[in-house]
């Protein structure tokens, strides 16, 4: 148990999956805007990461890892080169699925997170987290765990990122910094601040 | 016949400096950023990506009256998908080192928005020739921020180029240490927005290009 709140505190803070490993950037860059709409964009981040971590789990270890598919008879099958497609396409269909699920259950929630779903789709942290499971060797619960955990980081990371933007609305900026310039380095800031955490073990 | 290939040459280098994809559109950042604490795994990152966001422009090119609109982009991403799975064996295959310390960061081409991009903006519109040359200007400009930030990055974060260390023994001798900010993730972001405003100031650069808001 402890394990887990340590690897979901790591991957919150620490391996922060965008301020760390540069996942996410690009709607990083483009949603932190307005503190709303960044929020709601980091709601359905976490909600994506957290359902398709462990369903690409699954996929992997079941269909696609060396001698994952000796359940059929096949130990001999090496298939994980098809990872990259093939979890593409998962998170694809289960973004799509969602959509239609909280459209047709609820309406409020699909009004807050329905315009950002299918912005997720492309999302790299979404792939990144999955790549990286599969790279560390995660097991199911901590693989839904660092779902949960990156997802929560790159709320975090984004909401502050939006609020940031907006005090420094009264800031006097450089005029060739203003815009990507001053985000990349408030960014840049920013990581440093989340890498003081490095210490803590629980 | 000139005047076609300097147009040709033109849609190359429009993707390398005026309209860098990094730099002005603020697009593929994200692993630009994380393969930049040595110059050769930036290298070989500007190489993969500049290969396959040509080729995949000239693929997606070929078959752009034929892709029904409604899934292009499912089959854009089954196009880059295929691409980046053959670069990754190939690096797997001949370069296994490099293939170890990119780690994901080649499989996340398929989500760069520059590759798609380029293919939606540019390859669904253009014939097969001059949409390779942008695909594969776009990704020259994309590799040369890389190498650029690991340059900088590894010069001052290790002292070294290309793994080669440069920094002679008396400036260490002076006092002179190396920089380990720049190794950290921090040092990337810096070094990104320092190139951005260097460009922003330099003659030339039009400013209404700016994309902050």
């Amino acid at each position: 148990m402890t394990d887990l709140i340590s690897l979901f505190v790591n991957s919150v803070f620490i391996g922060n999956i965008l301020l760390s490993y540069f996942l996410g950037m690009c709607s990083f860059i483009a949603v932190s805007n307005n503190i709303n709409t960044s929020f709601g964009l980091g709601c359905a981040v976490i909600f994506v990461l957290t359902i398709t971590s462990p369903v690409n789990w699954f996929i992997y270890y079941y269909m696609l890892a060396p001698g994952a598919l000796s359940w059929v008879g096949l130990p001999d099958i090496d298939l994980s080169f098809l990872k990259y497609i093939t979890f593409i396409a998962v998170i694809a269909a289960i973004v799509q699925a969602v959509e239609m699920i909280i459209d047709k259950y609820s309406p409020v929630l699909y009004a807050a997170l329905g315009v950002f779903l299918p912005l997720i789709a492309v999302n790299c942290a979404i792939l990144g987290t999955a790549l990286f499971m599969v790279e560390r060797e995660y097991t199911l619960m901590e693989s839904i765990v660092f779902g949960a955990g990156s997802g929560t980081g790159w709320m975090l990371a984004i909401v502050s990122m939006a609020t940031i933007k907006k005090k420094m609305r009264y800031a006097d900026v450089p005029d060739g910094l203003n815009g990507f310039g001053i985000t990349m380095i408030v960014g840049g800031l920013m990581a440093m601040a989340f890498m003081m955490f490095s210490g803590i073990t629980l | 016949m000139t005047s076609a290939k300097s147009e040709l040459w033109q849609t190359f280098t429009k993707g390398i400096w005026k309209e860098n994809p990094v730099a002005y559109q603020v697009l593929g950042i994200c692993s630009a950023l994380a393969v930049t604490v040595q110059m050769h795994t930036a290298l070989v990152m500007g190489i993969a990506l500049t290969l396959i966001t040509g080729i995949s422009n000239l693929i997606i090119s070929i078959m752009r009256s034929k892709i029904p609109s409604t899934i292009r982009i499912i089959v854009e991403l089954t196009v880059i998908a295929s691409l980046v799975i053959v670069t990754d064996q190939i690096l797997k295959a001949f370069f296994y080192d490099i293939s170890k310390q990119l780690s994901v960061f080649v499989g996340l081409i398929i989500t760069n928005c520059i590759v798609l991009g380029r293919a939606e903006a540019f390859a669904l519109a253009n014939p097969p020739l001059p949409s390779l040359m942008d695909g594969l200007g776009n990704g020259a400009g994309y590799g040369l921020i890389l190498v650029i930030v690991a340059f900088i990055r590894e010069l001052l974060g290790s002292g070294k180029i290309i793994g080669i260390p440069v920094i002679p023994q008396w400036l260490t001798d002076a006092g002179y240490s190396n920089m380990g900010l720049m190794v950290l993730a921090p040092g990337a972001f810096f070094v990104i927005g320092l190139l951005v405003w260097l460009k922003n100031s330099l003659p030339g650069a039009s400013h209404e290009e700016k994309t902050g808001q």
